[in-house]
C-alpha cells in the first residue's frame, strides 16, 4: 500500500493530502483501523474519538481547512485539556474530568489542521518512569510486550511505534518524553523550557514541565514544533523566542559542527548497548566532519539528587488543588472539610503520587528547607553552570538518554529509588531549562532469549538552539537510518 | 547520614499534605522515603556557600499585562465538574462540623 503508516512519515502523508493523492478520511481511517487491533494489547490509548476523527478528516477533504497539519491524525498525552472526551492524567482522581478549556498546544494543533485522534496512557499525573503507574493499566512496549514503554509519557511514545498515529504530544518534566522515545525506538523531543505554551497542561512541576512532540522522523518532529511553539498570554512563562524555522533548513548540515562528549555520561553501571550506541555515533558524525571535544559536567551525579526534590516540591504544592470540592473525585461519608479532603485525596491518588507529595512536602517543611529544598536550588545553579561552560566548547553534547533498554513489567515497581534513577541522562536538562532530543540509533544483539530492543543517543543543545539542534539530530539519522525499523506487532490473544 | 525517618514524622507529613494513611501504610511509605532521603542527602557533600538559588529556568521576572478587564469563564462551566453544588455555589460539608477534626 502506497501509504503504510509502517512504512510513510508523518511529512509525507501531509504532502500526499495536500496533493490530493490520498484523503485524509482514508489516513485517519487506516490509523483506527490499526487502533482497533493492536491497542487492545499495548493499551497505548485510553481514549479514542473515532467518530469525531472521522468527520473532521471529511471537513479536511472538503477543503475546509488549510495548514501545515491539515487531516493529520495526532495523539495526545492525556495530561493536556481538550475540550471533548476526559482529561484524566491517568488518575482516579480525574477519572471523570471533563476540561471546560483547552490546552493551548492542542489549540494550535488543531488550528494548523491536525485531528485528534485520542488521549493516550501516563504514569499518574506524569510521575514515573515505566507507564506502570496509571489507574488504567499498564501500556506494553511494542518491540516486547513484557517490557515497559518507558514514561511517562509512555502511551505516546508507544503510539508512534507501533504506527498507531504518525505524531503525538508528550510533556517532558524530568525525560517523560525522550526516556520513552528511546525505550520503544521513536524521536522525542522536549524543547527548551517557555518555547511550548503550558496552558491546559496539568501542572505537575512547574519551573520543569515542557510539552513537546514524539515521532518516527527528526523531521517530523520540526514540523510539529513549528506548529506547536511561541508565546501565549495564558503562560507568562512562555517566550517570544527567535530560532525558526525548525523543518525548512533541517537537510542543511552543520559546518564545523563540535560535539561534546562528557565521561561524566558513561557510566560502567550502563547497560552495554548504551556505550555501543554512542561510540557508533562519535564514529558517524567523525565520518560527517565533526570535531569531538571533550566536555566537563561535574555535577551530573547530583542531578537525579536535585530533580527529586525540586520536582516533587512543586508537586506537593500544584497536588494541593485536588480537594474533592471544585473538581475530581470526591469521597462520600465525609465529617467535615478536612476529612473530605484527606479521604477525597487519599482515595483518589495512586502510591507514586501519595509517595511524592509526601516528599515534596517533606523538603518544605519547616526544620528541612534550607538542607534540602534551598540547597537543591543552588546544586541546580551549578548544573546550569556545567551546561554554560560546555557550550562555550561545543554545539550540542551527545550522550545517553537511559542507562539501558527497555526494563521488565513489574522489575523496578517495588524500588521506587531505582526507578528514579532511571532519569538519571534526562533531568539534568530539564533543571537547566535547556532543550534535548533523543533519536534511535539501533538496537540491543538478542542474546541469551532477551528480545531486540530499541536503543537511542540524546542530544542536549543550548536554550532556545533547537533548530541547530534538529539540524545535527537530522545528519546523524540521515547517515544511519536507524529511524526506518519498525516492530512486529502482536494482536491480542 | 541524615537522620533516620520516624513513623510519627510520616505521620505529621501525611497531615500536612492531607492525605490519610493506615498503619501498614505509614512504615511502607517510611521505609521507602527513609531510601530516597538517605540518597538525596547526597547533595550535603557539595559546597554551595556563596551559589545563587535557581528557581526558574529563564532570566525572566515578572510578566505582566496590561490590567484590562477581560471576559471570564461562566459560573456554570465553572460548577461542571462539581461534585457538589448549589448554584452559584460550591457545596461542601460543615467546616466547623462535630466531627474528629472539629
Amino acid at each position: 500500500m502506497a501509504w503504510d503508516p509502517t512504512q510513510t512519515t508523518l511529512v509525507n502523508l501531509r504532502d500526499a493530502i495536500a496533493g490530493s493523492q490520498i484523503t485524509s478520511v482514508q489516513i485517519v481511517q487506516q490509523y483506527l483501523d490499526r487502533v482497533e487491533r493492536y491497542n487492545p494489547k499495548l493499551n497505548a490509548f485510553t481514549q479514542i474519538f473515532a467518530d469525531q476523527a472521522l468527520q473532521r478528516a471529511q471537513r479536511v477533504d472538503a477543503g475546509d481547512h488549510a495548514g501545515p497539519l491539515a487531516g493529520i491524525p495526532i495523539a495526545i498525552k492525556d495530561n493536556m485539556c481538550t475540550p471533548y472526551g476526559r482529561t484524566t492524567c491517568s488518575s482516579r482522581i480525574l477519572e471523570d474530568f471533563s476540561a471546560p478549556y483547552t490546552a493551548t498546544a492542542v489549540e494550535k494543533l488543531e488550528a494548523a489542521g491536525a485531528i485528534v485522534l485520542g488521549k493516550t496512557n501516563l504514569d499518574e499525573f506524569a510521575m514515573g518512569s515505566s507507564t506502570e503507574h496509571s489507574a488504567f493499566g499498564t501500556t506494553r512496549n511494542p518491540w516486547s510486550t513484557d517490557r515497559v514503554p518507558g514514561g511517562s509519557s509512555g502511551g505516546s511514545a508507544v503510539a508512534v511505534a507501533a504506527d498507531l498515529a504518525p505524531g503525538a504530544l508528550g510533556s517532558d518534566t524530568g525525560g517523560s518524553i525522550r526516556q520513552p522515545a528511546a525505550l520503544c525506538g521513536v524521536v522525542g523531543l522536549k524543547p527548551t523550557y517557555g518555547r511550548v505554551s503550558r496552558y491546559g497542561l496539568v501542572a505537575f512541576a512547574s519551573s520543569l514541565d515542557q510539552i513537546g512532540p514524539f515521532a518516527h522522523t527528526v523531521g517530523d518532529a520540526a514540523l510539529l514544533l513549528e506548529v506547536l511553539c511561541g508565546p501565549d498570554p495564558l503562560d507568562s512563562t512562555s517566550v517570544d523566542a527567535p530560532g525558526g524555522p525548525f523543518h525548512a533548513n533541517l537537510d542543511q548540515p552543520v559546518d564545523g559542527l563540535r560535539l561534546g562528549l562528557s565521561n561524566q555520561y558513561l557510566s560502567d553501571a550502563n547497560h552495554p548497548s548504551v556505550a555501543g550506541a554512542i561510540d557508533e555515533a562519535v564514529e558517524v558524525f567523525r565520518g560527517l566532519g565533526a570535531q569531538i571535544v571533550e566536555v566537563d559536567l561535574p555535577h551530573t551525579e547530583y542531578g537525579i539528587a536535585t530533580y527529586y526534590i525540586v520536582a516533587t516540591a512543586e508537586a506537593s504544592s500544584n497536588l494541593a488543588r485536588y480537594d474533592g470540592v471544585r473538581y475530581g473525585r470526591r469521597a462520600d461519608d465525609a465529617e467535615d472539610m478536612i476529612d473530605l479532603y484527606c479521604r477525597s485525596r487519599s482515595q483518589g491518588f495512586g502510591d507514586e503520587v501519595k509517595r511524592r507529595i509526601m516528599l515534596g512536602t517533606y523538603v518544605l517543611s519547616s526544620g528541612y528547607y534550607d538542607a534540602y529544598y534551598l540547597r537543591a536550588l543552588k546544586v541546580r545553579r551549578l548544573i546550569k553552570q556545567d551546561f554554560d561552560g560546555a557550550f562555550e566548547k561545543c554545539d550540542a553534547i551527545l550522550c545517553p538518554t537511559s542507562t539501558g533498554p527497555a526494563f521488565k513489567i513489574g522489575e523496578k515497581t517495588s524500588d521506587p529509588l531505582a526507578m528514579y534513577l532511571n532519569d538519571i541522562y534526562t533531568a539534568t536538562a530539564n533543571l537547566a531549562g535547556i532543550p534535548g532530543i533523543s533519536i534511535p540509533a539501533g538496537h540491543t544483539k538478542p542474546l541469551n532469549g532477551d528480545p531486540k530492543l530499541p536503543v537511542s543517543i540524546q542530544l542536549l543543545g543550548p536554550l532556545f538552539d533547537e533548530a541547530r539542534l534538529l539540524r545535527i539530530a537530522r545528519m546523524y539519522e540521515a547517515a544511519t537510518n536507524h529511524h526506518l525499523a519498525r516492530p512486529e506487532l502482536a494482536e491480542a490473544d | 547520614m541524615p537522620e533516620k525517618l520516624s513513623e510519627e514524622q510520616v505521620r505529621h507529613v501525611a497531615k500536612l499534605c492531607r492525605l490519610t494513611v493506615s498503619d501498614a501504610e505509614v512504615e511502607h511509605f517510611r521505609e521507602q522515603l527513609e531510601a530516597i532521603l538517605e540518597y538525596i542527602d547526597k547533595l550535603s557533600a557539595l559546597d554551595v556557600d556563596g551559589v545563587e538559588p535557581m528557581a526558574h529556568a529563564l532570566d525572566v521576572t515578572n510578566a505582566l499585562r496590561p490590567d484590562e478587564p477581560s471576559v471570564g469563564m461562566a459560573v456554570a462551566d465553572v460548577l461542571a465538574n462539581a461534585p457538589k453544588k448549589s448554584p452559584p455555589f460550591f457545596q461542601v460539608p460543615k467546616v466547623l462540623g462535630e466531627g474528629r477534626n472539629a
